[in-house]
């Protein structure tokens, strides 16, 4: 089989990605979803607070998820469910895209442009290396929201929570309506890693302590959890001896962290970023491999599914400008990418890394959204932009937390009228 | 007597921190809050805390045996756990589309509980 | 009355239960447990040692040597993975080149075939990323890695094909002489037969000293292991042990079979005989013993650790055979390392000792090949095409990061002897192995469980009884 575009992922991403690039002029393209609904993670997240920037209103995860699916349907943007990409690779200028599902047994997709939406997975137990027993009980917070909100299951009575993620908190209060005790949340950090009002509105309405600077370091029970251990931590998050404290509970959440899931992008051999743990792109949100595209968490872990559209969408319109280009003109003029002038962007003094790490002025649209996140928190600092040595932008921010992405806006014009630009250099500062 | 009083706002992913002067119980200024959503936040704060109820009801005959719910709009704070309750009371059967109402004016709230997804 | 008992359904007890499935002997196996390969079969190295470790002459010795013989055609006749990935023993300090020298002299004694001893240089040819420090090296070729699991229900599903009974979630709380054989009590009933193996691991030496005076003593003696992900399963190809070093006894760096990388253990004599717990002290101990051998340990990509109990008897050798005072009673005691490695030779040895006493004809018909779960990760396209035809299941992936479909998973739990619970599924499939630990695939893996067994979701367990996943249905509580 022959497409155009192969979009992997039928969630927020893949949902924006397909809509755009239908809009786009693209339509011979393919959504593969692995889940039997569209929608992905946005299925289970039955808690409001969706989609204030893309609809101006509050919405649950699946009436978010149901706006973008409607669109697909009315776009007839064709998709299948239940359906596993085991496999990418390249082909000269094609990439080859296995699948597998039950009515069409395995299939190989030729395809002229890809765009990543895999989405992410939760750090567990072993990752996090928590010592003590392995019984039943010990659940990634995601997965726990999967057993209630999906399947009407509970998986405990009595929970502690480790990690102050945004499911983590989401999942405390969404435990305790259901009438489990929520008995604390416990985080590493000297700071939480989740949205503050979500510590608001889901932990202290309900009185459920938050311990910052602490960890889980036994669980005990051998067939299921029947307490945790937990400790403070000093400040290079090694538990202070003495200070351990035995809390009764049945079920351990964890909230502690997403980790893009790129095993295919590594299969097909394209170039990671280490901080994000996702595909170094440019400007259009394209790999070092030409006509793979990623967008969403996939990309870099996404605090809001607002931007994860948003970002998605950029990535379906440039594959169809690719499409295009590629269609339109003569492949030569096309495909030297690499050699094009190109501006780096550095991220230094308190910026991790960059979305998009490169910026191609030639393909750059009037504004170009950079996203990015913080080492650390920040009191009343700045973000300020350098192209080359010169400021062009002083952002005031009352505070800055690891725990929210932040972007900047580039404008096309203000880069073009500095010849010879090379760097562009991101940072914190600081007085 | 002069007092003050810190919220995190929720309207939006923001988080504003706001801060709210009280004299003798009355508002006498807000601060900190970046848009108007947060100075009327903290005003029902102080007066009739509301929250957006998220929930599921038991449903019967569909391809999954819940359905995501909410209140139409947000409800007393106070209300929340009485509302959740009558919500352990309520089967529908599909299909469900999303906007049913599952339960009319829940706890006399006058606010409805609305099917958040569709249930085939 | 049975002719046979085995306690214990560990790797030991159910290569000696398939060994007996060769005679016309009515045998069963009890287990405490929900499956087999609960205990210390299930956490451990997964190493077929060479078998210089042993002292000549001893039974380890002895049957490390048979049974790492055996274990490739086993593997072949019973579809496991074995891999014969030689074995280094690291060096680093040339004053303690004579210890090399002494496992050298040892192994041939005790048959090892082509043992040599390496310079640093050598073995950082063999294994790149071995650590500069290493100055010599003893390189045994013959040494491999296997699958424990994967050889206990090998060996436990061919002998349930050839007859022998097994009797799960059973414990025995009781074993007494009586006049024509023994009585075994356990948590579901009495057993009744002529004779009884004793292969209860940690336990063992409680379930002899019910039935001899000759008292033997097992400690359990703990291991700690940390696994890492696929992505590194190739930092090394053989299986890196160390000489003892100033640190302690040394620790193991090996690739498992399937593609892992693992790190373990180290040896802590505890009191609890069910003490599987791991601790902060002895996870952050093997890494950092562990990263002495290579040149950096790729910590990062930990994606889970466990602790497993070695049967260690005080004189520090197997106990294998009948108990003197006891006629009919036969012990398989003391199983600690390297007794997955002789497993195959134990039942072997076991089988034969026992036949001899009360002999026994063989069976005509003994099936001796088994038929693994087919696996779609390893399959090539057309393989996976033609698994596909055969039954769409094999086209549902269920696992993504082990890529493992519901046809593996409904295979796993319809087949002899299969898998009633995730830990079941999870060790003949693995599903769940993978880096997100289940975090995906739990919820599927328990539904389509719960379909095949014709039982709720909630009563699906992670393994024993008490290790439910559900507590209940939503607005219910």
């Amino acid at each position: 089989m022959d497409k155009d575009l192969v979009i992997i992922g039928g969630g927020p991403a893949g949902l924006a990605a397909a809509i755009a690039a239908k809009e786009a002029g693209v339509s011979d393209l393919l959504i593969l979803e692995r889940d039997n609904k569209l929608g992905g993670i946005l299925n289970q997240c039955i808690h409001n607070g969706f989609g204030l920037h893309t609809f101006k209103e509050e919405l649950t995860g699946p009436e978010y998820a149901a706006r973008f699916i409607d669109k697909a349907l009315k776009l007839e943007i064709p998709y299948k469910l239940e359906t596993m990409v085991i496999d990418i690779s390249k082909d000269g200028e094609y990439k080859l895209v296995s699948y597998m599902n039950r009515e069409e047994g395995l299939v190989v997709v030729r395809a002229k442009a890809v765009i990543l939406c895999m989405g992410c997975r939760e750090r567990s137990r072993g990752a996090l290396n928590i010592p003590g027993y392995r019984p039943a009980g010990i659940y990634t917070a995601g997965t726990a929201q999967r057993y209630v909100n999906i399947e009407g299951r509970m998986p405990g009575k009595e929970v502690v929570i480790l990690g102050s993620g945004d499911i983590g908190l989401i999942m405390a209060r969404r435990m305790t309506f259901e009438g489990a005790k929520v008995k604390l949340v416990a985080e590493l950090m000297p700071y939480s890693g989740g949205l503050k009002r979500n510590i608001a509105q889901c932990l202290n309405d309900f009185d459920i302590p938050l311990l910052l600077s602490h960890t889980v370091v036994d669980i005990k029970g051998k067939e299921r959890v029947e307490a945790v251990v937990i400790a403070k931590v000093d400040e290079n998050s090694k538990p202070v001896p003495g200070t351990e404290e035995e809390i009764k509970c049945d079920t351990l959440l964890l909230s502690c962290g997403l980790i893009p899931e790129n095993e295919l992008s590594n299969a097909l051999g394209v170039v990671m970023n280490r901080v994000t743990g996702g595909p170094l792109v440019n400007e259009s949100l394209e790999t070092d491999i030409e006509g793979v595209f990623a967008c969403g968490n996939v990309l870099h872990v996404h605090d809001l599914v607002d931007y994860v559209s948003e970002e998605s969408a950029q990535a379906g319109k440039k594959a169809a400008e690719y499409l295009k280009a590629k269609e339109g003109k003569c492949s030569c003029s096309e495909s030297g990418n690499k050699a094009e002038a190109s501006i780096k962007i550095n991220a230094v003094d308190g910026v991790r890394y960059t979305v998009p790490s490169v910026i191609r002025l030639s393909r750059m649209e009037d504004r170009q959204t950079v996203r990015f996140r913080v080492g650390a928190v920040y009191k009343k600092a700045a973000i300020q932009v350098l192209a080359g040595d010169k400021e062009i932008m002083n952002l005031k921010k009352a505070a800055l937390a690891p725990g929210e992405m932040e972007q900047v806006i580039l404008q096309k014009s203000v880069l073009e009228a500095l010849p010879d630009l090379t760097e562009v250099t991101i940072r914190v500062k600081t007085d | 007597m002069t007092e003050t009083k810190e919220f995190t706002c929720i309207r939006c992913p923001l988080g504003c921190n706001v801060v709210a002067t009280l004299d003798d119980g009355k508002i006498v200024s807000i601060t900190g809050n970046t848009c108007p959503r947060g100075a009327e936040y903290v005003t029902n704060e102080l007066t009739d805390p509301r929250r957006i109820v998220t929930s599921l009801v038991k449903v019967t005959g569909g391809e999954r045996s819940v359905v995501p719910v909410k209140t139409k709009t947000d409800i007393p704070k106070g209300k929340i756990f009485e509302c959740l309750e009558e919500l352990k009371k309520v089967t529908v059967s599909a299909p469900v589309t999303i906007g049913d109402v599952v339960l009319a004016n829940v706890c006399d709230t006058g606010v409805d509980i609305v099917a958040t997804a569709n249930i085939e | 009355m049975q002719d046979i008992i085995i306690i214990g359904a560990g790797v030991t007890g159910c290569a000696i239960a398939r060994e007996l499935s060769r005679y016309e002997l009515d045998v069963c196996v009890i287990e405490k447990s929900s499956d087999v390969c609960e205990g210390t079969s299930k956490a451990n190295s997964g190493i077929v040692h060479a078998g210089y470790d042993a002292k000549p002459g001893s039974l380890k010795a002895k049957l490390n040597v048979r049974g790492n013989e055996m274990m490739e055609q086993l593997s072949k006749d019973l579809d496991f993975p074995f891999k014969r990935n030689g074995s280094l023993v690291l060096c680093f300090d040339a004053k303690d080149k004579g210890q090399l020298e002494r496992l050298l002299e040892q192994g041939r004694q005790n048959g090892v075939k082509d043992l040599r001893i390496i310079t640093g240089d050598e073995a950082r040819k063999i294994e790149p990323e071995l650590s500069d420090e290493v100055c010599f090296a003893l390189y045994a070729p013959t040494g491999g890695i296997v699958c424990p699991f994967n050889l206990t229900i090998a060996l436990a599903e061919n002998a349930a094909v050839n007859g022998v009974k097994f009797h799960l979630d059973t414990e025995v709380i009781g074993v007494s002489k009586e006049n024509d054989g023994y009585l075994v009590k356990t948590s579901k009933g009495d057993f009744k037969s002529r004779i009884v193996v004793n292969a209860s691991g940690v336990y063992a030496a409680k379930i002899h000293n019910l039935v001899s005076d000759e008292k033997i003593n097992i400690v359990p003696r703990k291991g700690e292991y940390c696994l890492f992900d696929k992505t590194v399963g190739g930092l090394v190809s053989s299986t890196i042990f160390q000489l003892p070093t100033k640190y302690g006894k040394g620790v193991l760096v090996t690739p498992t079979v399937h593609g892992n990388l693992l790190v373990g253990p180290n040896a802590v004599d505890i009191d609890d005989f069910e003490g599987v717990n791991t601790t902060a002290e002895g996870l952050s101990d093997i890494l950092k013993r562990g990263g002495l051998s290579v040149k950096q340990l790729p910590t990062r990509q930990i994606i889970t650790s466990f602790a497993g109990l070695r049967a260690h008897e005080d004189k520090g050798d197997f106990v294998i055979g009948e108990a003197k005072d006891a006629p009919g009673f036969f012990d398989a005691a003391g199983i600690e390392s390297p007794g997955l490695s002789c497993a195959p030779a134990i039942g072997e040895y076991m089988a034969d000792m026992i036949v001899e006493k009360y002999p026994a004809k063989r069976k005509e018909n003994f099936v001796s090949k088994r038929k693994g779960i087919p696996s779609m990760a390893l399959a090539s396209p057309e393989e996976k095409k033609k698994l596909i035809e055969e039954n769409h299941l094999y086209a549902n992936v269920v696992c993504r990061c082990e890529l493992v479909t519901e046809g593996e998973i409904v295979d796993s739990i319809k087949r002899p002897l299969g898998a009633t619970t995730l830990d079941g599924v999870k060790r003949r499939t693995r599903a769940g192995m993978g880096r997100c630990q289940a975090g995906f695939c739990s919820p599927k893996t328990v539904e389509i469980l719960a379909r095949e067994l014709g039982v709720d979701e909630g009563e699906i367990t992670k393994n024993n009884k008490g290790s439910e996943f559900i507590v209940g249905k939503i607005k219910e509580l």
